[in-house]
């Protein structure tokens, strides 16, 4: 078992690039749609009704192509296995999330080389990317034919309840984001959780095998630790 | 130098007689009260001493019919001379010999209509309205607006072309005028005095297409006084600015009646009985001509930007908006109120045993609209009004004279319409709203025909006795009438369709799109912003404020755990 390897601990870059652009404009669009949103759904008045619609559709339009572009990267990179369900610690994260926290206890997760996210937190982006996701588009571009006039085939559905289905849709991605942003705050700090998504690198178990393919393979993933006491 | 439009010259007089009077009273430092240029009460009772003349705006050049083949003043047939109307008639009919057979055919001339989906029978010869009610039996004063010469009652030969009245509709000196085909009462011998002679032969060859003035001169007056009826058609449309129609600027598009009105062989688009109100053609292929008055036919079903996303929304909202809705945000525009409430109950008030008005509204353009006349009872203005709006798919249903209601179920519909949501014909179109205070048979729960106008001892205006005016507008129809009679709240519907605005000042999207927005009645569609969907809302706080809470709480229990650590 892989664990039982010896392992050691080295800072590599876990996120790249493209992965971190996506991250952060997804994150600024979802929020602006969040707030346009809100003020279609007539929640505040923030502004205008008419800008609203215009803004919301505007950037959900670019959120899609990113999508294409993300599912696209996902398949031909083959980091679509870091959203494979596992059992394989499950218990112990959230366990942990549940007591342990609450004792002091360590996070029970390492990243390692093939799994950058807990098994919990693999489970929910993959919920998040086949469930959640997939309901807000869909209603979406629903929403959208209809409005252009090429929604006849949906005419059976009624806009009241498409609207319907988008905005129990648009909770979810609230509760996620609300989820999301406040497990940040737990383990070290808030700022140890993000800082890898904005340089890339974090500190990540590697097995002996791994340590020798990434040195003589991707030399530039490995980063000197200067703060490595 | 640009001459100064706004103020027609009818005002000018009264306005610098004002002018001199302010300022010699504010310079001798008088303590006279305020002086007005017309009195708060009028005695007499007469409807037109004053404005009949003003309806007649001159003719101008973009009127006409410029590119005429003909230019009728040159025509030896119409020099003359001529001593009355039908011998105009006879002159037009002689070389236009088609046109006397297409026009007895039309409304303006029949006085009635067949509705080709309702089959009731219609048109200014039978209907009640809630004005003055019933032209019926009252031909002698009414049909003044009648494109006819000499109906005065049921006699009328409407087969006699000779009796048609081309001018009114083609003249354009503004000269001509019509009076009553009959003699009122005594009380009203004062209404059409001290009018010019007509110069027949000059308001002959002044013929062209008809202009807004001669439309105007009957439409725009409806009801009995100026946008009276309609809301959306007053004498502010013979000058307007394009913020009151941008269809009709004087400078700008310039529209007359029929550019929009359009039609061949004496018959023209236009009717508030059946309504296009889903126009499938739109504006058909090029060149192809289209006898219909709607927005579609010129602008198409989608004629918003369809390169942004707004133009994209707003074009989806065709199938469930009329155009007019959004386009028309505003009625009774440009200084020009409308009558929106009538109450026919205080009829009768003398003062000295003479008929007078209370002049007590002083509408956007300076003049005094009367709150009270002795011959109609009490009236309530409105101007720049939002229209009512209803699911309506062009069919209007009406409440005839022999239509028998239920008086304890509510006011009665003057004219009802069909139309919903699940229609795709339907639309969701503006309305102007008029509530009246009328009389009707308390016996037989009908509306009733009044003999208004006449010589006689029954007809209202001059006598004052509702008991006597029913009884006789009832008999001379032979109608049936119980002899009891009361009053009863009605309501008609007035389709709104002109005072288009300049694009820029449309309906925004947060005067529906809100939860008290202009359509917050409207039923079976879904409109967001509204916040009807109050379910949704409350489970909605309810998931947000739970995860709030459940991370909080998780937080607080954390913040806990760690200090008693610590401790």
């Amino acid at each position: 078992m892989a664990n039982q390897m010896p392992t050691s601990t080295h800072t590599i870059q876990v996120y790249k690039l493209f992965e971190r652009i996506w991250h952060w404009s997804q994150a600024a669009s979802i929020f602006v749609l969040i707030f346009t949103g809100l003020a279609i759904h007539g929640t505040h008045s923030l502004i205008d009704f008419g800008t609203a619609v215009s803004v919301h559709t505007a950037v959900a339009l670019a959120l899609l192509l990113l999508w294409v572009f993300a599912v696209f990267w996902l398949f031909t990179t083959g980091q679509w296995r870091h959203y494979i369900p596992t059992t394989k610690n499950f218990l112990q994260v959230a366990r942990y999330y549940a007591f342990g926290i609450f004792k002091g206890e360590n996070h029970p997760y390492h990243k390692t080389y093939l799994r950058k996210h807990n098994p919990l937190q693999a489970m929910t982006y993959l919920l998040v990317k086949i469930v959640i996701f997939p309901a807000i588009w869909i209603s979406g571009i629903a929403y959208l034919l209809v409005s252009i006039g090429q929604g006849d085939f949906l005419g059976g559905i009624g806009m009241e309840y498409i609207a319907l289905f988008h905005s129990v849709a648009a909770i979810a991605v609230i509760v996620f984001i609300i989820a999301h942003i406040y497990l940040l705050t737990t383990g070290h700090s808030f700022i140890e959780h993000v800082r890898p998504m904005i340089t890339g690198n974090d500190e990540v178990e590697l097995t002996v095998e791994e340590l020798a393919f990434i040195m003589s393979d991707e030399p530039q993933k490995l980063k000197v630790d200067s703060s490595d006491e | 130098m640009r001459k100064h439009r706004q103020l027609p010259g009818s005002l000018l007089l009264p306005y610098f007689t004002f002018l001199t009077l302010y300022l010699l009273i504010s310079v001798l430092g008088g303590s006279a009260a305020v002086a007005k240029h017309e009195p708060t009460i009028e005695m007499g009772i007469s409807e037109y001493s004053k404005t009949d003349q003003d309806h007649a705006v001159p003719a101008r050049a973009a009127d006409g019919d410029s590119k005429s083949t003909t230019d009728h003043a040159t025509l030896k047939e119409l020099a003359g001379p001529f001593f009355s109307g039908p011998e105009v008639t006879k002159a037009c009919l002689e070389c236009h010999n088609k046109a006397g057979a297409q026009f007895i055919k039309n409304k303006h001339w029949t006085w009635k209509y067949t509705h080709p989906v309702t089959k009731q029978k219609l048109g200014k010869s039978v209907l009640v309205n809630n004005f003055c009610t019933n032209a019926r039996g009252n031909e002698g004063m009414c049909a003044q607006c009648h494109a006819g010469y000499g109906y005065k009652d049921d006699s009328f030969d409407f087969s006699n072309q000779e009796n048609i009245d081309c001018l009114i509709c083609h003249e354009s000196t503004g000269s001509y005028y019509k009076t009553p085909n009959s003699s009122g009462n005594k009380a009203c011998s004062i209404m059409f005095e001290g009018k010019q002679p007509i110069e027949w032969a000059k308001v002959a060859q002044s013929v062209r297409m008809p202009g807004r003035n001669n439309c105007g001169k009957c439409h725009f007056y409806g009801g009995g006084g100026d946008n009276v009826k309609h809301g959306d058609l007053s004498s502010a449309l013979f000058m307007p600015d394009k913020t009151v129609d941008i269809h009709m600027d004087a400078e700008g598009l310039d529209f007359s009646c029929v550019t929009c009105h359009v039609g061949e062989g004496h018959e023209w688009a236009g009717s508030r009985y059946e309504m296009t109100v889903d126009d499938k053609v739109g504006t058909g292929k090029p060149g192809m001509p289209r006898e219909v008055a709607t927005c579609e036919s010129c602008h198409d079903a989608t004629p918003h930007d369809i390169a942004s996303i707004t133009g994209n929304k707003l074009n989806s909202h065709t199938s469930k908006v009329a155009c007019e809705t959004c386009h028309i945000p505003e009625i009774a525009k440009g200084g020009v109120a409308t009558e929106v409430e009538w109450d026919w109950r205080t009829m009768g008030k003398l003062k000295d045993g003479e008929g007078f008005k209370l002049k007590e509204y002083t509408q956007g353009d300076g003049k005094h609209r009367a709150t009270y006349k002795s011959i109609k009872g009490d009236f309530k203005y409105a101007e720049n009004i939002n229209p009512m709006y209803a699911w309506f798919d062009g069919t209007m249903n009406y409440t005839t004279i022999d239509t028998k209601f239920d008086p304890a179920k509510g006011p009665v519909e003057i004219n009802s319409f069909s139309g919903s949501a699940d229609d795709p014909g339907s639309r969701i179109y503006p309305f102007k709203r008029m509530k009246t205070t009328q009389p009707y048979d308390k016996g037989n729960n009908t509306l009733v025909y009044m003999e208004l106008w006449g010589d006689t001892d029954s007809a209202l205006w001059g006598n004052y006795d509702f008991a006597k005016s029913i009884k006789a507008g009832m008999e001379k129809f032979n109608l049936p009438y119980s002899g009891e009679w009361g009053f009863v709240e009605t309501h008609s519907y007035w389709p709104i369709n002109h005072m288009v605005a300049p694009k820029e000042n449309a309906l925004a999207c947060n005067e529906c799109h809100s939860s008290e927005g202009r359509l917050s009645h409207i039923d079976g569609v879904y409109m967001p912003a509204t916040g009807k969907n109050r379910w949704l809302d409350i489970i909605g706080l309810l998931v947000i404020l739970g995860t709030l809470g459940g991370v909080l709480g998780h937080a607080a229990i954390r913040g806990i755990a760690t200090k008693r650590r610590r401790s």
